[in-house]
């Protein structure tokens, strides 16, 4: 198959493309979601990102939490921001760091004003954001505008089998393109971590890694009763004719193919080496994982399931695609890319790429994924230890 | 072509029962992915959906390969055709 050079996006100040034109309404804190979806409430076409923190944070967790604040406001699928907090200084905070695109974006405060004195002020604003970005419109863009993040869940023999191989083709064709890849789960990596580290594109990518995974692990050690031997593979796992944790990982693995990644980036971290692949630190539960990988300025998810997980994000595309014809027959609703034909072999790991590659682009150009059309906008924040 | 066993690596000696189960001496298609070639092997015990097949003899020690790399070492000495999972086969990692 010939690959298309390009897709329609919407070109940025800042030269990024996205595959979206959401405007959000960002709440800095968990107090002020209600103020947040008020206006989101009155103002068609924007959207509340509502969360659980934002108070009382320190440290690297409130780094992170700052990170993935300003990393969602900025990433190229967000046409413009308000952004909603209690306070005037965090909120302040959030925006500076969004304005640096250049993209329209006004923070307000609720302490002194209150809720509906706020709710009507940033209403105001939000209306005028949405209907300058209602004109905004989808232009050529490269495909190297593409940024292609990755995830698996809910995974069964069919997802190391078949799904995930078929992500790993599509980044083998597509990195040679210049497109920027992310993949993550550093737990579920755990039996593969040295040859996943074998697999850094310099000594000091893979020694990145090892340090990453080894601060992980020592971190499982730590808190957890015994060594994982019981709980994985999971019983479920044994049960569908996984044997050991190494099987496991591996088949997690299949989705880089043979791709070479370039750097090991924070939880949220924009990638700044350029096109490639990045492997990204993160929790192996989908909604933390995609919203980290969205932070950092990824504008499409591909997501291969087995028992089939239903994750959306608010503003990332999550793509599904799945290898397991129950789940299609199912729960076709939640499935964007049917691969179960490879089981048949009726269809060869190369042809399910490209088929995945199609579904991909028209998702790109604007086609909704199914985790959009059923309103899935998991916005889930990654919290690293209690607050103060 | 119908298959009834997926090898993903050429290197890998297990294969991935991919329909319903196979039965014992049942003689089985087997499509190793990594070059898109064609395979058999004769079955010996019967292996459910998902669970994998020895493609060679393997004795206690050996290394198990699947997507071309080391998923674990055999404990109990298996025959080719026969079932391979936690009865036979331990993860390395504890």
């Amino acid at each position: 198959m010939e690959i298309p050079k390009s897709f329609l996006g919407y070109k940025r100040e800042n030269g990024r493309a996205g595959t979206r034109n959401h405007v959000i309404i960002l709440p800095v804190d968990d107090i002020s979601n209600a103020c947040a979806e008020a206006v989101a409430n009155n103002i068609k076409g924007t959207i509340a990102l509502p969360h659980s923190y934002g108070r009382l944070q320190f440290g690297a967790d409130l780094e992170l939490h700052f990170r993935t604040m300003i990393g969602t406001g900025c990433n190229p699928n967000v046409a413009a921001v308000i952004v909603i907090g209690i306070e005037p200084k965090w909120t302040k905070k959030i925006v500076d760091g969004i304005a640096k695109t250049g993209k329209p974006v006004e923070g307000f405060h609720i302490e002194r004003t209150g809720d509906i004195g706020t709710t009507m002020k940033a209403s105001k604003k939000a209306q005028e954001f949405v209907m300058w970005a209602s004109e905004k419109q989808r232009e050529e863009c490269p495909l190297s505008d593409l940024w292609i993040s990755v995830k698996c869940g809910e995974s069964d023999t069919t997802s190391g089998l078949a799904a995930n191989p078929t992500v790993g083709n599509l980044m083998d064709k597509l990195e040679p393109l210049g497109v920027h890849l992310c993949f993550g789960e550093t737990s579920e990596l755990t039996g593969a971590e040295q040859v996943c580290a074998t697999r850094g594109a310099t000594k000091e990518a893979s020694d990145k890694f090892m340090k990453t995974w080894s601060s992980y692990n020592d971190f499982i050690l730590k808190e957890a009763t015994d060594d994982l031997s019981e709980s994985q593979p999971t019983a479920g796992n044994i049960a569908g004719g996984l044997t050991t944790i190494e099987e496991k990982a591996f088949g997690n693995f299949q989705k880089i193919g043979n791709c070479k990644f370039i750097d090991v980036l924070e939880p949220a971290e924009e990638p700044t080496k350029g096109k490639g692949l990045y492997f990204m630190d993160t929790s192996s539960a989908a909604a933390e994982c995609v919203t980290l990988q969205a932070a950092a300025g990824f504008n499409i998810h591909l997501f291969p399931t087995g028992q089939g997980n239903i994750v959306g994000n608010p503003i990332e595309p999550v793509v599904k695609l799945t290898a397991n014809p129950l789940t299609v027959k199912g729960m076709g609703e939640h499935i964007d890319c049917d691969v179960s034909k490879i089981l048949s072999r009726e269809m060869n790991l190369s042809e399910a790429g490209d088929e995945l590659i199609k579904t991909t682009l028209r998702v790109a150009n604007g086609r909704l994924t199914c985790a959009e059309a059923l309103g899935h906008r998991e916005f889930v924040m990654t919290k690293l230890y209690r607050s103060a | 072509m119908a298959t009834d066993i997926i090898i993903h690596d050429k290197k890998d000696n297990v294969g991935v029962v991919v329909i319903e189960k196979i039965t014992p001496k049942q003689d089985c298609a087997c499509w190793i992915m990594e070059d898109d070639s064609s395979t058999n092997i004769q079955s010996v015990d019967e292996i459910p959906l998902g669970h994998k097949i020895a493609m060679v003899d393997l004795k206690e020690g050996d290394t198990i390969l699947k997507y071309g790399h080391d998923i674990g070492k055999v404990v109990k000495s298996i025959k080719k055709g026969e079932h391979v999972h936690v009865h036979n086969v331990k993860t390395k990692k504890w």
